[in-house]
């Protein structure tokens, strides 16, 4: 059996509280205890839960930008976190990240195709970094030439596909998507949604899926964990777990998202 | 959408340009050499040839007013750019590493801010004599502290963009996401703070001109023009009055332009207009 391409271990990430009083010490908030997961390659994991049950931290601790208090993240093999800084920053370009706020996730002051090709930048870049980013830009739907446009020029979705053409110029093998549609219209949901299937497919990623939205989760992905208060709660192939919710927490998410069981 | 200009800016603006026309004006020409001295003319009253009149040495005022107005914008432009590159430089640091860098870096700044700056610059200037040079040099440190605190606020904020995370994402360093993303996109509150502390600049100039710890003979700066004006107070109070109306027009124009430019670029302030 070959590893799996994410392999995530006992995640746990404490976050220390202003103190409330002199008296007492500063309370601890556990915002993801003991979570792990796998993800592999060409497959989607959707991690869902109400806002505040953790998944932005999982995120966040899997893109290494922040250190676990315990566990590991293996990525094809390689502890994240044991990596020195430089080492970190030579494998970055294998998994890569897509953001909620489609408005907030490019440098206002950057054309489009600056920020497309800084990850290829960052590794030193040869030649071709014009023709990878139309390439990228092609991919995602967009014509090359939008590249010397600046963000403030497109709507929501379109700088969403920005984002994610950003995301996969390196070729990642991971992607880590965090609410990626949920500041999109309905209409513009379904589009994006479609986009990353897309890629996926041509591309082989795995996909780490993270919202709120169990109805979104349910759309696209193969396996699904839910979260609660930081808690793993179920997981499961997504099929069984929309189907046969074990928690009742989980069919309250199914209600709201309105997907049928 | 038009916005009107807020008030402060236009004025300020007015008032600045025509301190710094005046400055520049200086460079290629004078109405009179501002150091050719006339005895047997002096304290000459305005005239078709002397428009301010002439000084207790024959000199030409409004040349020198000129002159002196070159030199205090130098001054200050020198010292401005000088303390602001190295604070900037600083603050990017402090809020790029963290930790105890940065912990360190506002200690510094703190204890900068804590002593009086005008005294600061008196004993530079005392400590190794006075030349224009050390009033630059003087000037230019009060404002490290200045700008390295102002950098590191906005540039920790910027710290928290997702477009900065996404560049880490990428594999740029700090370093280099330092100047990609943080300084270009905190330019502007740097350049009101610029603005403002050009405006300190000025007044801190004359003083220690004033002081006779700035520009030395021959020289001139309005804080010397008014400091050898000061022992005849009585006889030509003039002399007193021209520099000292054009440090405040210049101290209120700068003030007002920082005040103005913050206005415009504050988007919860131009959300509430
Ligand atoms: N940097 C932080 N400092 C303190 N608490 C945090 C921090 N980041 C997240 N939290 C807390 O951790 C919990 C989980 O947050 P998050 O991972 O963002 O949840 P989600 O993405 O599922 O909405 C929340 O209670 C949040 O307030
Ligand atoms: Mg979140």
């Amino acid at each position: 059996m070959t590893a799996p391409l994410l392999d995530a271990r006992n995640l746990t990430r404490r976050y220390r509280l202003p103190r409330t009083s002199l008296l007492h010490p500063a309370p601890v908030l556990t915002a993801v205890d003991n979570t792990s997961f796998t993800i592999s390659a060409g497959e989607t994991l959707g991690v869902v839960g109400e806002s505040g049950s953790g998944k932005s931290t999982i995120a966040r601790m899997v893109m290494a930008f922040e250190t676990p208090d315990a566990g590991e993240v293996l990525f094809q093999g390689q502890n994240l976190h044991a990596l020195s800084p430089y080492e970190l920053r030579l494998q970055r370009q294998k998994f890569q990240m897509v953001f909620q706020d489609p408005f907030g996730s490019l440098d206002p002051r950057r054309t489009v195709g600056w920020s497309i090709a800084e990850p290829m930048r960052a590794i030193g870049a040869d030649g071709d970094t014009a023709r990878r980013t139309a390439e990228a830009l092609e991919q995602v739907g967009l014509p090359a030439r939008d590249a010397d446009k600046y963000p403030h020029e497109f709507s929501g979705g379109q700088r969403q596909r920005i984002a994610i053409a950003r995301a996969i110029v390196t070729r990642p093998a991971l992607l880590v998507a965090d609410e990626a549609v949920s500041a999109l219209d309905v209409s513009v949901q379904a589009q994006i949604l479609n986009l990353l299937m897309d890629l996926q497919d041509d591309l082989g990623l795995g996909i780490l899926f993270i919202s709120h939205d169990l109805a979104v989760v349910a759309s696209i992905c193969d396996q699904i964990l839910v979260m609660q208060h930081g808690k793993p709660l179920e997981s499961g192939p997504a099929a069984q777990v929309l189907r046969s919710p074990a928690h009742a927490y989980t069919q309250t998410l199914l209600k709201a998202a309105g997907v049928s069981t | 959408m038009t916005r009107r200009l807020p008030v402060n800016f236009i004025l300020g603006a007015v008032l600045v340009a025509l301190v710094v026309g005046t400055a520049a004006l200086s460079l290629v020409w004078t109405p009179h050499d501002a150091t050719q001295m006339a005895i047997s003319n002096k304290f000459a009253a305005p005239s078709a040839t002397h428009w301010l009149g002439t000084d207790q040495l024959g000199r030409d005022v409004l040349s020198q007013l000129m002159a002196g107005a070159r030199n205090s914008m130098a001054v200050a432009l020198v010292a401005v750019l000088l303390g602001g590159s190295v604070g900037v430089a600083l603050g990017l640091l402090a809020s790029a590493l963290g930790g105890w860098v940065e912990d360190g870096v506002m200690r510094l700044a703190d204890l900068g801010f804590a002593f009086p700056a005008l005294l600061f610059a008196i004993m530079l200037a005392a400590v190794f004599g006075p030349s224009l040079t050390n009033a630059v040099l003087a000037i230019a440190f009060i404002n490290i502290p200045v700008f390295a605190r102002v950098t590191r606020g906005a540039a920790n904020q910027v710290w928290t963009l997702d477009y900065v995370l996404a560049a880490r994402a990428a594999g740029m360093n700090r370093f280099a996401i330092s100047r990609d993303h943080i300084l270009p996109n905190i330019a502007a509150a740097i350049i009101v703070q610029a603005t403002i502390e050009f405006a300190v600049a000025i007044l801190a100039e004359a003083a220690l001109s004033y002081l006779g710890l700035g520009a030395q003979p021959p020289a001139s700066s309005w804080g010397r023009l008014l400091s050898e004006a000061q022992t005849l107070m009585y006889i030509a109070p003039q002399l007193a009055i021209y520099p000292g109306l054009c440090i405040v027009v210049a101290v209120v124009g700068f003030g007002l332009l920082g005040d103005g430019l913050r206005d415009m670029s504050d988007p919860r302030l131009s959300r509430e207009r």
